[in-house]
């Protein structure tokens, strides 16, 4: 069995980088694919990795990331400056990340519009 | 936003108050894309020696490796730098894939251990450096969350990119499919094993660290 959590942008809100990346870890390290609204900055994208990384141990293997956000493509000129500052003032909401751990999820594929969760367990079956 | 705005002050003052002594060209990447075949490459050329092992196990280089003064020449231009080769960076490691890739349980371990130590060591550098090069597999899926985070980040920090689409000689490559993901960056079709192509590589290194 496979379980999601949907973690809503203001959880995260609040909280500095080390404590968000610290939170979604948390998260995953119980065996749970996270459902993030919006995404990191783009530093905390590296951190999480980082944490990831020096968190290996035992069952735990690393993560398995994936920003989705389809309406980054094709936004230019003032449209895109907008988002961007109100990005950079109230957060990026846009999109979706998915986190999972490394030991359940071994692909996630996008499309923009469509996602494919590949599960270790999947591909067991075949 | 914070971290980039340091950086492009540091840069600024750089600037203003005098020439820097030497550039820091960093080679950055998933692993396997062939960063130490490239480094190996440019040594060879520019000093006539190599850089470091490569290997067909993934993760073959899990310490920064620098090398000092590289003076490299083009069309009457000349560009000075030290060359530093990272650990390719991944989500996870799991030592089970070294063992079949034949490596014996202990071994791949060691390697597992020393590899995700590699990935922070790569990600913590990433402030230090002038100019990148990141070099992808242009057999592989260039869209990869691994690929965005690290080209988003050196976006983020202001720093110079340049994109090698590596191993182009080989017939699943698609330096095409590399050139629409990255559109934003100058991408350069290679092969760093054969050679062939560098000559474009090399000028395209003047535009972002010359």
């Amino acid at each position: 069995m496979v379980t999601f959590q949907f973690v809503p942008y203001y959880e995260i809100e609040d909280l500095g980088s080390a404590r968000r990346v610290k939170k979604l870890i948390d998260i995953v390290k119980q065996n749970k694919i996270v459902l993030l609204q919006g995404r990191l900055k783009k530093e905390e994208e590296t951190d999480l990795i980082a944490i990831a990384m020096e968190e290996i141990k035992g069952r735990f293997k690393g993560i398995e990331l994936a920003v989705i956000n389809p309406e980054e493509k094709g936004q230019e000129g003032l449209k895109k400056l907008r988002n961007n500052f109100f990005n950079a003032i109230l957060g990026d909401r846009q999109g979706l990340t998915i986190i999972g751990p490394a030991s359940i999820v071994r692909d996630i594929k996008k499309d923009p519009t469509k996602i494919e969760l590949m599960t270790k367990e999947a591909r067991k079956k075949r | 936003m914070i971290g980039a705005l340091k950086n492009l002050i540091n840069r600024l003052l750089k600037n203003l108050f005098g020439k820097k002594k030497e550039i820091k060209l960093g080679l950055y990447g998933p692993p396997n894309g062939g960063k130490t075949t490239l480094a190996n490459r440019i040594c060879k050329d520019w000093l006539g020696e190599d850089m470091g092992e490569v290997s067909n196990i993934a993760h073959e280089t899990r310490e920064i490796q620098i090398k000092e003064q590289i003076s490299i020449k083009s069309k009457g231009k000349e560009l000075n730098f030290n060359l530093v080769d990272t650990p390719g960076i991944a989500t996870k490691i799991d030592y089970e894939e070294f063992m079949k890739a034949g490596l014996k349980e202990k071994e791949a371990k060691q390697r597992a251990k020393e590899a995700t130590k590699g990935i922070i060591d790569a990600i913590k550098w990433l402030d230090e450096m002038d100019a990148v090069i990141i070099v992808l597999d242009a057999t592989k899926d260039p869209y990869t969350q691994v690929n965005i985070t690290i080209v988003g980040n050196l976006q983020a920090r202001n720093i110079p990119v340049l994109i090698v689409a590596n191993k182009a000689d080989l017939k699943k490559a698609d330096v095409k499919k590399v050139q629409a993901a990255y559109p934003q960056y100058s991408v350069i079709g290679i092969s760093a094993k054969y050679g062939s192509n560098v000559d474009k590589f090399y000028e395209a290194l003047f535009e972002i660290a010359g």
